[in-house]
C-alpha cells in the first residue's frame, strides 16, 4: 500500500512540478506578476507598500493558486486512471491526499521562495516578511486542499474550471483574513488560526473529494 | 492464478429516467467465457462497469473473488508521456508484462509519445496493460475496436489463453469474438 502510494506521489509530482500539467513555473510568475503590477496601479509610496504588500501577497498567493485546478482532477477521470486505480483497491481517499501532497509541493514551497523576491519589490521589511511567509507556511496547505476538493467537485462539470476559481475564492476568505491579518500589530493570533483553517480544510479534503470523484462515476 | 469466480444476481440497470435491463443473473466460474451481444447503447458497457464494482446496480448484487481487470475506450495512458514510460507506470504498480510488448508489436513505439499512438495502438497499450496487472478476471469493453486483422486475432489468442489458464473473460462487443466454449448473454432479452 506505501509502497503503491509512493509511485502515485511520484507521478503526481512528475506532472505538477515539472511536467505538462502546468508545472511550478506559471503559478510563480503570475504571483510575481501580480506583486509587482500592484506599485504600478497604487504608486510608488514606499510606506504604502510597506503597509499592504504584505496582503498583496496574500491575494496574489490565493489567485496563483487558482491557476492549476482543472488539471488537478478531470484529466486523471477522463483518462480512467481513477477507475484503473479503483479497480486496484486503491481507494479515492489515499489517492486525494497524495494529490493533495504534491499539489502544495508544487505550488506552496515555489511561492514562498518567490515571497522573497515580492517582497523586495513591495519593499517589505524583515519582521513582516517573516510573518508572511510563516503565514504561508500554515496557509497554503490549506490552499491546496481547498483546490483538490473544488478540483473533484467540478470536474466534468460544464465551465467547470471557472467554476473551480469562484468556488474557491469565497472558501479561501477565512484563510485570507486570518493569515493577512496577522501582519497587523499585535496579530499574532492570526498565525495560530490560519494553521487551524489549513488543518481542518486537510482533515475534510480527502474525504469530501473521494465522494465527488466516486458520485461523478454514476 | 488465483482463484476468481463472479456471480451476480438479478441485476437491474438504470440511467437517468430509462431502465437498461432488469432481472439479469450470471455465474462464471474458472476458464469459463461470456460475450455480452446487443446493440449501441443497450447497456452492455453499464452491464460491464457494474461488474467491475464501478457503477452501482438499480437492483441486485454482483459478488466477485478475485481481482477485476478492465479494458474500455479510455486507456488510462498520459497522453504527452512516452509509451514506454506510461507503460512503466502500470508496471510498477502491477509487476512486468513479460513478453506481451513484443507480442502485441509495440516494442518499437516505446519512445512515441501516447497521443502521437492510432487509436489501435492504445488499445494494444491497453492489453499489455491488462496482462501485466495479472488479475483472474478480465471484462473487455469492446476490446477489438481499432485493432486491425492481426491485432484482433492477437487479441482473441491472449483472451482464449487467459481462460485456459483458469482465468474468466466477460466481453461486451458487437464484434464477433471468437474463444473456444464462449457463452453468450443476448442483452436485448433482459432489457425493460
Amino acid at each position: 500500500m506505501t509502497a503503491q502510494l509512493a509511485m502515485l506521489l511520484r507521478r503526481d509530482l512528475a506532472l505538477l512540478l515539472f511536467g505538462k500539467r502546468g508545472g511550478t513555473v506559471l503559478p510563480v510568475l503570475f504571483f510575481l506578476a501580480v506583486a509587482m503590477l500592484f506599485p504600478f496601479a497604487v504608486g510608488p509610496d514606499a510606506q504604502l507598500l510597506a503597509r499592504t504588500g504584505g496582503g498583496v501577497i496574500w491575494v496574489a498567493a490565493l489567485l496563483a493558486a487558482i491557476l492549476p485546478l482543472d488539471r488537478l482532477i478531470e484529466p486523471d477521470i477522463e483518462l480512467g486512471f481513477f477507475d484503473q486505480w479503483a479497480l486496484r483497491g486503491i481507494s479515492e481517499e489515499s489517492i486525494v491526499a497524495v494529490r493533495v501532497l504534491a499539489h502544495w509541493l508544487s505550488f506552496g514551497p515555489p511561492l514562498m521562495l518567490a515571497s522573497l523576491i515580492a517582497a523586495a519589490l513591495l519593499g517589505i521589511d524583515g519582521a513582516s516578511l517573516r510573518t508572511v511567509e510563516i503565514g504561508l507556511l500554515a496557509g497554503t496547505p490549506g490552499l491546496a486542499a481547498l483546490g483538490v476538493t473544488v478540483a473533484a467537485l467540478t470536474a466534468g462539470l460544464r465551465g467547470g474550471t471557472a467554476l473551480a476559481g469562484l468556488l474557491v475564492i469565497p472558501l479561501a476568505v477565512p484563510l485570507l483574513i486570518f493569515g493577512a491579518g496577522s501582519l497587523a500589530p499585535g496579530g499574532g493570533g492570526g498565525l495560530a488560526l490560519t494553521g487551524a483553517v489549513s488543518l481542518v480544510l486537510l482533515a475534510i479534503a480527502p474525504f469530501a473529494a473521494a465522494a465527488a470523484i466516486r458520485a461523478a462515476r454514476g | 492464478m488465483q482463484e476468481c469466480r463472479l456471480t451476480a444476481d438479478n441485476l437491474a440497470c438504470r440511467r437517468g429516467d430509462r431502465m437498461l435491463f432488469h432481472g439479469l443473473s450470471l455465474a462464471l466460474a474458472p476458464g469459463e467465457a461470456l460475450q455480452v451481444l446487443g446493440a449501441n447503447g443497450i447497456g452492455k458497457s453499464s452491464l460491464l462497469r457494474i461488474l467491475a464494482g464501478l457503477l452501482r446496480p438499480f437492483a441486485g448484487n454482483v459478488a466477485s473473488t478475485g481481482a477485476i481487470g478492465l479494458i474500455d475506450e479510455r486507456p488510462a495512458l498520459d497522453p504527452h508521456l512516452p509509451l514506454g514510460q506510461a507503460l512503466a507506470f502500470w508496471q510498477r504498480l502491477d509487476g512486468a508484462a513479460g513478453d506481451a510488448l513484443a507480442r502485441l508489436g509495440l516494442a518499437d513505439l516505446l519512445d512515441v509519445p501516447v497521443r502521437y499512438l492510432s487509436t489501435g495502438q492504445k488499445k494494444r497499450a491497453a492489453l499489455v496493460r491488462l496482462i501485466g496487472q495479472a488479475a483472474p478476471v478480465w471484462l473487455l469493453d469492446e476490446p477489438l475496436n481499432g485493432l486491425d486483422r492481426d491485432a484482433a486475432a492477437l487479441a482473441q489468442a491472449l483472451a482464449a489463453e487467459h481462460c485456459a489458464g483458469g482465468g474468466i473473460c466477460v466481453i461486451a462487443s458487437h464484434q464477433s469474438f471468437t474463444l473456444p466454449d464462449m457463452a453468450t448473454l443476448t442483452l436485448a432479452q433482459y432489457a425493460a
